[in-house]
């Protein structure tokens, strides 16, 4: 699809989610799991860490994001309803956090630092990489939803780069050879070997480097 | 090389050591708690801290025990604990291995802080994308609760000291104090206007104290080993205790490595960081995260101390040395830099909303052969006019890697744009331009 037509389908959307009240269909609250009823006991015990409601925002926009995959904006409004929020208070929240989704990413979440400290040491040689072994850029999905690419802003592995994020783990030292690694331990098992446990650099005395 | 009695890494440097309770405790872990709990008062505790003149190492410094002295003293409702552990500044990455390795020695420091300041409640507010990190914190806090270190009637003393973890959610601003607060509350992490500062006007409004991970498992030792011990390591009187820098870039062994403060940037680099990566010569480093202004070989043998950065010219900060080689181009690196703040900009004080973004064009114009004349005034002109006129730190800090370079590689920025005239006197390009051509974002 052209970027034009895209950009179309985008807009029909948008406007017609603004000239219907009714919530659509997708995101109808009849027609998903309420969090409230599947995650009971967890959002209870969060709350009860905070004197205020709203502190317990950000840990149950993670709760939806885990569920559906990015916020949708059912939870968006469900979580708004537990914390005696506005939705759109719980929106601009939302939208102020890089981690938070609000469109849906693929199975894999690929983020690559691009920051000046990984960039030294060949983050922008990775970037290229993950870019032919995917088949997507920066910003993009593939076909299957397998994979989104994400080029980011530091980390916090200054020490280990060039690395990449891909869902809740780290994947750092990156050379060619371990990326092909990684991405087809990804596809065959879900999960890579490769990925960095409780962080140390340099490793001490005992430790074998992966 | 020289070698350093370890304090905070020590544990983890044993072979075998996975940071569990029992280990902690063999390694002589929560008898610091024991030895304050009932026997010294609280303010006993921080007059210790201000005695082994402890400060802060997430970036500004501060005196620990004087920011704690700040916070009301007769106040009776709820005061809160708040553990940065966001390490959000680029080329830092010590707190992740303190917190993933040894969580207990946060986690007792922590202790330690809230009985001093009176605070029942705390938070680990750690960065998003530490979810191994998050993990580990919370599994040593359901360790430490079950053994009576943490929780309602911390070890029969009748103190209570609970400590939650409260992941961000990918937020650079989120590092400095008040944004973190916001953030904790639920809200955009937006700074606050300061005075009031935290010690008054806090988390939900009370009395808090916003530590940094590596300051807070300091703690434990200075209680333990007493402030006199702390106070001789180091560059004494005023930068006292160890640190573990974060060194990145073009050396042969990237990582963190814990040393007296006051050794030089030259030992770090050329010994405990095995020297550069290939036969080429440094040319830049940073000696204390993206914040920190850019410096040269002319200052390998300036002391790793507060002071003694500070009169180079840069600052210390969060101790994260980022190592540049020769051939490495500073427009291009500012930059870099300067992308990063330009994405991580709040928004909310306009110089540096705006100028964030104008920055990063003219940079961006000039390393594409695109410069003009008038640009260096402009980037001049620009950061004159977003330095202290913000809300936070953070306009002082995107504006120093541009004044730096500036000063010490005016020359590179002149070639380029050099280039640029010759080019478009050629024909070959336009020379000129918007100031914000469109679609460059």
């Amino acid at each position: 699809m052209v970027d034009g037509q895209w950009l179309m389908k985008k807009t029909e959307a948008v406007q017609a989610s603004c000239v219907n009240h009714e919530p659509s269909n997708i995101n109808h609250p009849a027609r998903r799991v309420m969090l409230r009823e599947k995650y009971k006991t967890e959002i209870d015990h969060i709350l009860s860490r905070y004197p205020v409601r709203r502190s317990a925002l950000l840990p149950l926009l993670y709760l939806a994001q885990e569920e559906d995959g990015y916020v949708t904006e059912a939870a968006m409004k469900e979580i708004a309803g537990l914390l005696r929020l506005t939705p759109s208070q719980v929106y601009e929240t939302v939208t102020f956090y890089t981690m938070l989704n609000l469109k849906p990413v693929g199975r894999f979440h690929i983020q690559v630092c691009k920051s000046l400290m990984c960039a030294l040491v060949g983050s922008d040689t990775v970037i290229g990489w993950l870019n032919t072994r995917v088949g997507v850029g920066p910003g993009e999905t593939t076909a299957d939803k397998l994979f989104t690419l994400s080029v980011v802003e530091c980390l916090g592995a200054c020490g280990t780069g060039p690395m990449m994020q891909i869902n809740d783990e780290y994947y750092e030292r990156l050379t060619e050879d371990k990326v092909d690694r990684i991405l087809a331990d990804l596809k065959r098992d879900g999960t890579s070997p490769l990925k960095t446990g409780p962080f140390m650099w340099p490793e001490p005395a005992g430790e074998r480097c992966q | 090389m020289r070698q350093y009695e370890l304090i905070l890494t020590k544990n983890m440097m044993q072979p075998g050591y996975t940071g569990l309770r029992e280990e902690y405790e063999r390694a002589g872990g929560y008898q610091a708690l024991r030895k304050v709990l009932g026997k010294i008062p609280p303010a006993g505790v921080t007059e210790l801290v201000m005695k082994s003149g402890l400060r802060g190492r997430g970036g500004a410094g501060f005196p620990t025990g004087v920011k704690w002295g700040f916070l009301p003293k007769d106040y009776r409702g709820p005061k809160y604990l708040c553990c940065n552990a966001d390490e959000s500044e680029p080329g830092t990455f010590k707190d992740r291995q303190l917190m993933e390795r040894d969580p207990h020695q946060l986690l007792e420091g922590m202790v330690l802080a809230a009985y001093a300041i009176g605070a029942e409640t705390s938070y680990i507010y750690i960065r998003g994308e530490f979810v191994l990190g998050a993990r580990i914190l919370e599994k040593a806090i359901g360790e430490a609760r079950a053994a009576g270190y943490i929780g309602t009637n911390v070890l029969g003393s009748g103190i209570t000291a609970d400590v939650w973890v409260h992941r961000g959610a990918g937020a650079y601003i989120c590092g400095e104090e008040t944004a973190l607060l916001e953030s904790l509350e639920g809200k955009r992490g937006l700074p606050r206007v300061k005075p009031p500062f935290p010690a008054t006007h806090g988390l939900y409004g009370k009395p808090t104290v916003v530590n940094n991970v590596e300051t807070l498992a300091n703690l434990p030792h200075i209680v333990d080993r007493g402030p006199e011990w702390f106070a001789s390591i180091g560059s004494p009187p005023k930068s006292t205790g160890t640190r573990v820098f974060c060194v990145s870039g073009h050396v042969k062994r990237p990582g963190n490595y814990e040393v007296p403060m006051g050794i030089t940037v030259r030992e770090l680099v050329y010994e405990h960081a095995g020297g550069m990566r290939s036969d080429k010569p440094l040319k830049a480093f940073i000696p204390g995260g993206a914040s920190a202004p850019f410096l040269t070989p002319e200052h390998l043998d300036v002391k790793l101390d507060f002071e003694s950065v500070a009169q180079a010219g840069s600052m210390l900060g969060s101790g994260g040395v980022t190592v540049m080689e020769e051939g490495t181009s500073m427009v291009w690196a500012a930059l870099r830099l300067m992308e990063f703040f330009y994405h991580e900009s709040c928004g909310k004080c306009s110089p540096c909303r705006e100028g964030s973004s104008w920055l990063t064009q003219t940079l961006r114009r000039i390393l594409d052969g695109r410069g003009r004349t008038t640009d260096l005034d402009t980037l001049t002109e620009l950061c004159k006019n977003i330095a202290g006129r913000t809300v936070c730190a953070f306009g002082d800090a995107e504006v120093a890697p541009i004044e730096s370079t500036l000063k010490y590689w005016r020359h590179e920025y002149e070639a380029l744009i050099k280039a640029a005239a010759h080019h478009a006197v050629d024909g070959h390009g336009s020379g000129s331009g918007l100031l914000m051509p469109a679609g460059r974002h």
